[in-house]
Order: structure tokens, then C-alpha cells, then sequence
């Protein structure tokens, strides 16, 4: 066999080998990111949306937030303006969470329609700008 | 002063155009036209240092008329951090690109030599131009000295986040290393347009690319340090979107580093270079664009605002130019020599660059996955750390043991008993490491993989000086401490670019420990503790001493003082703030920021953090981890640079360019010596 072939079929493997892996890690740890009314639509269509691992993006509700340092427990809600779900999260929420600011919540959807946060992100309107003040 | 700064804006953009359109137009005849673009690019430096030295003086005299002054600083802000204002915000952080780029528009004119002047009038075009790009965003969307209708009494205040001395440096330093891709980029276009495409323009930028990865390695390096010590999550890569923007550029940068070699010793991978280059560059306004339009959920991007078209704009713009150019002269591009053997260095850079280049693909299309997701499938989906470590890790792997492999075979052709020559020393050394391991206990297939193939790569350094040093000693007579100086001070590039695979070795051990961090989180009165088994092996204590509170320049302080033992003994005292920041008059500004304690060592770092007080007592909530091996990210770090330098250091002896007929290969050519 000559050397370009060789060298071509280590190549092919590489490609694959990077392609398979994309396609395997999307397959195995790719979230679903939906609004809060996205998600009603979703659970209300298919029940499955129930108890699956996903992100959801959304405004916290001013005034929800309650935090209960003791317990590290922090329970707040979330809205896009038409629909809103309550948030429980244990664990410390990041500096820049506070009162109607923008999340990402991580976790999953219960039946009991409160979503079980194992992870919460603070988008601050960016890292270089400040917040500005309601 | 800031109409002076307006102004010079004008001035800069102006003089832009005209090194754009001179530069382009006198190309390789017009001598007047091309003095004139090479002249632009001196002016536009000069132009735009005016409009800088101008938002520096309106930030340090706290004129808040200027709404970027208002909206970045108050008065209270230390003076250290007035400095960086300057690019602590979108407007000013485009001027601070233009400048910096305009300043190597005209270092690489003042600097190129003899034979690569043919390229400078096209190089001081494309400068230029790029150039012209951000100042065209500044004046049109972004403008640094636009004016508020009213003069407030004070500013809002940096953010404390960036209050941090990492961030005074980590931003300018990836800039630098974002803005200096352009000057190979512009010879790129230069080569195509004059089409004088042999090896000649890869030489005029050598040191320029040298740099670029430079100063990008040393920003991605503050930016991880800037991350651990400031924002109090307890690592330091989190692939976030704007972290993976700034990795792009530098993983397309190493490919290109490697296989430029293939290129100036075989004429070979003549296309792929040019494309890799192109790539980078592309890249590198990618990775602007993303972090400042708000196209992809970061947790910490600019304010969406229309920036984002303009960069969108201009990188289709100039991905169109550039790859049309490309095509019209492939025919120019053909290879002087092929592949001779599958084992051979070319191959075997061959197959690093296809996984560097696969790392940026799979990074690239995790980053933009929730775009194209929702675009197709009309569902965004997200991919995180878990797809890029699942994807990376293999894949990185796999990399590691190339850096190990390729200086092991020779050029063009290697033998089989060549082979089992070069490979001993190497091998015995990573299956020594790896059976320490074992015997250690350690059960991590993934470190066990990294660290021991970490100790393959480092047999291969270290071979590789031992011949070369006894080398040295045999032919010259040379006393061995003295012959590595000597091999090193001779042979920059290759034993430079050694000693940053022995950084890579260190920062992949240092990766790989990160597997094995514990964390704990408390609730503490003051006297009590909380324990922590790390897997070092040591049980730590934490003890709660208490907590004081006292106002600073521009913050009120909440501290915690905790007293660490190992095993009982007392090694030491951490210290975990929450900073509340306020303006001149004492009003709270931002939300609280921590401060998080660390105390590093060579096995663990011992990382706290105070989360809060409950209801105002001293009790107080911490997160306690245990990050093994951290240290040695900041020192492979530190001795990439090192190793990075070296290469860079001007002298040494002359690298010529070697034409496809004679590449006797290192690994030969000390066969010969002996």
C-alpha cells in the first residue's frame, strides 16, 4: 500500500473517531434549553418532559426569592411574562443571583411542577458591564 | 479632551481607508502608493494613541459626562483599576484593539526585512482595513466618547469582579494575542495577492505567530487563574462560550505552528497552512463576535447590542474574500514532495494537526450547538462540560502521546531500528510511571492514561537533551551542564518548543488531578469545624474563628477567618471575604462579590468559600474543597512561557528554509555526530 493511502486511512480514522465522540457526547449530554412556556407546551404534549434533566432560561420573579442559609436552600420563581414555575435549589447560588435577574436553571421538571434545580446561573448583564438598577 | 478623542477617531478612520485603498492599489508597482500605505499605518497608530491618551485622561479626571466614564468608574475606584477602565467595557475595549493593532500595523512595517518587503504594501492593507472595521463599530454603534445629556455626580462603579489584578492583565494579554493573529493573517493575503507563494512569507512570520500563541497561551492561563481566585465555583475551565472562544484561535494556532515545519522542510502542506492561518484569524473574530453580541447564552458576555451585526457582518464578509482569494490561486499551491512512509515526522504532524484541528471542530460545534440546533431542528440544545471533557479527553489523550511520538521519528522515512532505538528510553519511562501509579492505587483510568503518557513524553524530552547534549560533548568537548546551555541557546526553536511540551506534560497531569477534588459545605458556628478527607491521603480540619466586618476604600468587608489543620496539626490561616462594594456616598453598588481563601500547595490547594451569614450572626455558611494539584497549572503555565520565549528569544543560529532535497532529520543528523 502507498504511504498517501496509509496516511489517508489514519486520517479517515481520526475524523471518524472525533466525529463519533461529537455525536456520541451530543446524543448522551445534550439538554434541552426552553423558556418556561416552552416547557408547559412540551410536559402538557408529552409527559416524558417530567423528570428530564434540561435547562431552562427565564427571569426570576421579583419578590419570590427566599433564602434559607441555615438549609442552603433557595426557592424562587421564574417567568418568561406568560408562564412561571417555582425553583428549588440547594446549594449556593452564585454572587451575581438576585431579584429579577436572568437564570439558567439546571434540573428537572417534577410532577408536582416545581422544577428541582441541581444548578443555577446568573446571567449579570455582562462580565464587564455593571447591572443596572432597577 | 474628549472632543480631541472624537475627533481623532474620525482622523484614524480616515487614514484607515486610505492605507486600505493605497496599500491595496500600489501592491507591487506603484512605489509612491505603497510609501503612502506604509505611511497610514504610522498615522493611524498616531491618530488612535490620541484618542486613547485622551479616554485615559477623561477616566482619571472622572469626567461622568462621557457616558463610557460613567458607566465603568466612580470615584472610589482604586487607581489601578482606573487604568483598566480602558478596557473593561465593549466601547473602550474596541478601542483598545484598534490601537494595539494599529501599533503592530506599523511594528511589522518599521520591522520586516529585505526579501519580505514585497508583502509590506498588502500587509499595511489588510492592517488597515481590519483596523478600519473597528473604527467604523466604534464611530457607528460603540462610540467611547459619546456624551450623557447630563453630568451625573458619580459613576456606577466597575464591577467588582473585575476588581482582581488577574483581570487588569488577562484581557489585554488575549487581545494581544487576538490582535497579533492578524499580521499573519494580512502576509497570507499578502502571499495570495502578490502570489509569491513559496515557503519566503511563513519566515517574515515566524516570530509573529510565535507571538500570537504566545500571548494567547498567557491570557487563556490568567483568564483560568482570574476564574479559580475570583469567581469562587472551585475550578478553572468551565467551556464556557467566550473560555472556548479564546481556545479556538490558539488550538488552530499550535496545528499551524507544527505543520509550518512540514512546509519549510519538505514544501509540503502549502494549502494547508494558508488555510489554517485564514482559519485562525477567522476564528479569532469569531470568538469577538460571539462574546459580544449575546448570540450565545454566556454566563459572562457583553450587553447584546447591535455590535454584533457588525462583526457578523464582517466575518462573513471577510470569510468570503478570503476563501475566494484562496480558491483562485490552489492551482499555485501544489506540493514540492509527498509523503514518502506513513512513519515519518511529516506523518506524524500530520496526524497531531488532525487532531488539534478535530479538538477546535468538536469545541467549535459544542459552543454554537444550541444556534444550529434551534436553527434546524427548531430546538435549542444545549451540550456542557460533560460533551466537551467526553469529547476532549480521548482526543486530548491522544494528542498528549503525539508530542511524545513525533520528535521520536525521522523525517521522511524512519527505520525499524531506528525506531527501537528512539523508542526505549520513552516507553520503559511511561510504563514506569504507570506501574508507580498502579502500585499508588490509583484506579482513574483517565489520569492513569494522562499521567503515565505524560511520563512517556517526558522520556522523549528528555532524551532527545541527552543526546543532544552528549552530543555536543563528544564533537566539541563541551562539559555536559554547559552543552544543554549551549543546545539550547543553539537550537532555540527546537528545544524551546521541547520545554513547552513539557509544559503541556504539566498542565495535563494538572488537568487530570482535578478528577479527584472533594468538597464539602457547612454550617458554622464560631469554634466549630468541619472535616474534609482530600485525596491526598490527609484528613483537614476547618475552624471557624469568627468574623469581622470593617469598611475599606470602596467596600464593606464581611470576613471569615478559619484555622486549617492536617492530620491535626495546625498548618496555617484562611481568610474568605463578601464584599459589598458602594459608591462615594456609601450606597451599595452591584451585588455582593466573594472573596474566596486559598492556600496552595505542590499536592492540594485548600479553597474556601463564605457564602453567607446566617441572619446576620456569626454563623456562618462555607463551601470547603480540596483541589489536588493546581499548582502545577500555574507552573506548566509559567513554563510554556518560558519555553515559549525561548523560541521567540532574536538570535541563535539561522533556521534556513530547506528546499524538498535536503532534509537529513534531526534524529539522523545526531545518529551522524556520534
Amino acid at each position: 500500500m502507498k504511504a498517501g493511502t496509509k496516511f489517508a486511512l489514519g486520517a479517515v480514522l481520526i475524523v471518524g473517531s472525533v466525529g463519533y465522540l461529537m455525536a456520541a457526547g451530543i446524543k448522551q449530554t445534550g439538554q434541552y434549553f426552553l423558556t418556561p412556556s416552552e416547557l408547559a407546551q412540551r410536559v402538557s404534549a408529552d409527559p416524558s418532559f417530567y423528570d428530564l434533566g434540561l435547562k431552562v432560561g427565564a427571569r426570576v420573579v421579583p419578590g419570590t426569592v427566599t433564602k434559607e442559609i441555615a438549609t442552603q436552600t433557595l426557592s424562587f420563581h421564574i417567568t418568561d411574562g406568560t408562564v412561571s414555575y417555582p425553583v428549588v435549589f440547594k446549594g449556593l447560588p452564585p454572587d451575581t443571583f438576585t431579584d429579577s435577574v436572568e437564570v439558567v436553571v439546571e434540573g428537572r421538571l417534577q410532577r408536582d411542577g416545581v422544577i428541582h434545580a441541581t444548578n443555577v446561573l446568573a446571567k449579570c448583564g455582562s462580565r464587564y458591564e455593571a447591572v443596572p438598577k432597577a | 479632551m474628549p472632543l480631541l478623542g472624537h475627533l481623532s477617531l474620525w482622523v484614524a478612520f480616515l487614514v484607515g481607508l486610505w492605507g486600505g485603498i493605497t496599500g491595496f492599489a500600489g501592491g507591487a508597482h506603484r512605489r509612491d502608493l505603497q510609501q503612502s500605505a506604509r505611511h497610514a499605518t504610522f498615522a493611524l497608530f498616531g491618530a488612535l494613541l490620541v484618542a486613547v491618551i485622551s479616554l485615559e485622561i477623561a477616566i482619571f479626571r472622572h469626567d461622568f459626562s462621557l457616558e463610557y466614564v460613567a458607566a465603568y468608574t466612580s470615584r472610589n475606584l482604586p487607581t489601578f483599576y482606573l487604568w483598566s477602565a480602558l478596557y473593561a467595557g465593549q466601547k473602550g475595549s474596541l478601542l483598545f484593539w484598534a490601537t494595539v493593532l494599529s501599533l503592530f500595523a506599523m511594528l511589522v512595517q518599521l520591522m520586516t526585512s529585505g526579501r519580505h518587503r514585497v508583502y509590506l504594501p498588502y500587509v499595511a492593507a489588510v492592517t488597515c482595513a481590519v483596523a478600519t472595521f473597528f473604527i467604523t463599530v466604534m464611530l457607528f454603534a460603540a462610540n467611547p466618547f459619546e456624551r450623557l445629556a447630563f453630568v451625573p455626580l458619580d459613576g456606577r462603579g466597575m464591577n467588582p469582579q473585575l476588581q482582581n489584578p488577574g483581570m487588569v492583565f488577562h484581557p489585554p494579554m488575549l487581545y494581544l494575542g487576538y490582535i497579533s493573529i492578524t499580521i499573519p493573517f494580512a502576509f497570507a493575503i499578502a502571499a495570495l495577492l502578490s502570489k509569491r507563494l513559496d515557503s519566503d512569507w511563513l519566515v517574515a512570520i515566524r516570530k509573529w505567530t510565535l507571538v500570537s500563541w504566545l500571548f494567547l497561551s498567557i491570557g487563556l492561563i490568567l483568564g483560568m487563574w482570574w476564574a479559580y481566585v475570583e469567581l469562587g465555583w472551585g475550578g478553572y475551565w468551565a467551556w464556557d462560550p467566550v473560555e472556548n472562544a479564546a481556545l479556538l484561535p490558539w488550538l488552530v494556532m499550535t496545528a499551524f505552528l507544527h505543520s509550518v515545519m512540514i512546509q519549510e522542510k519538505r514544501g509540503m502542506l502549502k494549502k494547508w497552512n494558508l488555510a489554517l492561518i485564514i482559519g485562525a484569524w477567522l476564528l479569532s473574530i469569531f470568538g469577538t463576535f460571539i462574546t459580544r453580541s449575546g448570540v450565545i447564552a454566556s454566563v459572562h458576555s457583553f450587553t447584546q447590542s447591535s455590535v454584533g451585526y457588525f462583526f457578523l457582518a464582517f466575518l462573513v464578509l471577510a470569510a468570503a474574500l478570503s476563501f475566494a482569494l484562496y480558491a483562485s490561486r490552489l492551482p499555485l499551491l501544489e506540493a514540492e514532495a509527498t509523503l514518502e512512509s506513513m512513519v515519518s515526522r511529516e506523518a506524524s504532524f500530520l496526524f497531531n494537526n488532525l487532531l488539534l484541528i478535530g479538538i477546535a471542530f468538536s469545541v467549535l460545534w459544542g459552543t454554537l450547538f444550541p444556534i444550529l440546533s434551534e436553527a434546524i431542528k427548531g430546538t435549542k440544545i444545549t451540550v456542557g462540560p460533560p460533551f466537551f471533557n467526553q469529547v476532549n479527553v480521548p482526543l486530548g489523550l491522544a494528542l498528549l502521546a503525539m508530542t511524545g511520538i513525533g520528535p521520536l521519528i525521522a523525517w521522511r522515512r524512519a527505520s525499524i531500528p531506528n525506531l527501537k532505538r528512539q523508542f526505549a528510553v520513552p516507553l520503559t519511562s511511561g510504563v514506569f510511571v504507570l506501574l508507580i501509579l498502579l502500585v499508588a492505587g490509583v484506579r482513574d483510568v483517565g489520569a492513569l492514561m494522562a499521567v503515565s503518557i505524560g511520563g512517556f513524553v517526558f522520556g522523549t524530552v528528555a532524551q532527545e537533551f541527552a543526546r543532544g547534549a552528549r552530543a555536543r560533548h563528544r564533537q566539541y568537548g563541551e562539559p555536559t551542564p554547559y552543552a544543554f546551555v549551549q543546545l539550547l541557546a543553539r537550537n532555540r526553536r527546537r528545544y524551546g518548543g521541547y520545554i513547552v511540551h513539557v509544559a503541556i506534560v504539566l498542565l495535563f497531569v494538572a488537568f487530570a488531578g482535578m478528577a479527584f477534588k472533594t468538597e464539602t459545605e457547612a454550617t458554622l458556628r464560631p469554634g466549630e469545624s468541619a472535616e474534609l478527607k482530600g485525596r491526598d491521603g490527609h484528613v483537614y480540619t476547618f475552624t471557624h474563628l469568627g468574623i469581622s466586618q470593617y469598611n475599606a476604600l470602596n467596600r464593606q468587608v464581611t470576613a471569615a477567618l478559619i484555622d486549617v489543620r492536617r492530620d491535626g496539626k495546625a498548618i496555617g490561616r484562611l481568610r474568605t471575604e463578601k464584599r459589598q462594594h458602594v459608591d462615594a456616598l456609601g450606597n451599595p453598588t452591584f451585588e455582593p462579590s466573594t472573596e474566596v481563601g486559598i492556600m496552595s500547595g505542590l499536592r492540594v490547594d485548600l479553597y474556601v468559600v463564605l457564602a453567607g451569614l446566617v441572619n446576620g450572626t456569626e454563623q456562618a455558611v462555607f463551601r470547603f474543597t480540596i483541589n489536588p494539584l493546581v499548582w502545577w497549572v500555574w507552573f506548566g503555565g509559567f513554563v510554556l512561557v518560558i519555553g515559549g520565549l525561548i523560541v521567540l528569544w532574536p538570535g541563535g543560529a539561522p533556521v534556513a528554509v530547506k528546499g524538498p532535497s535536503s532534509q537529513a532529520g534531526y534524529a539522523v543528523k545526531l545518529e551522524a555526530e556520534r
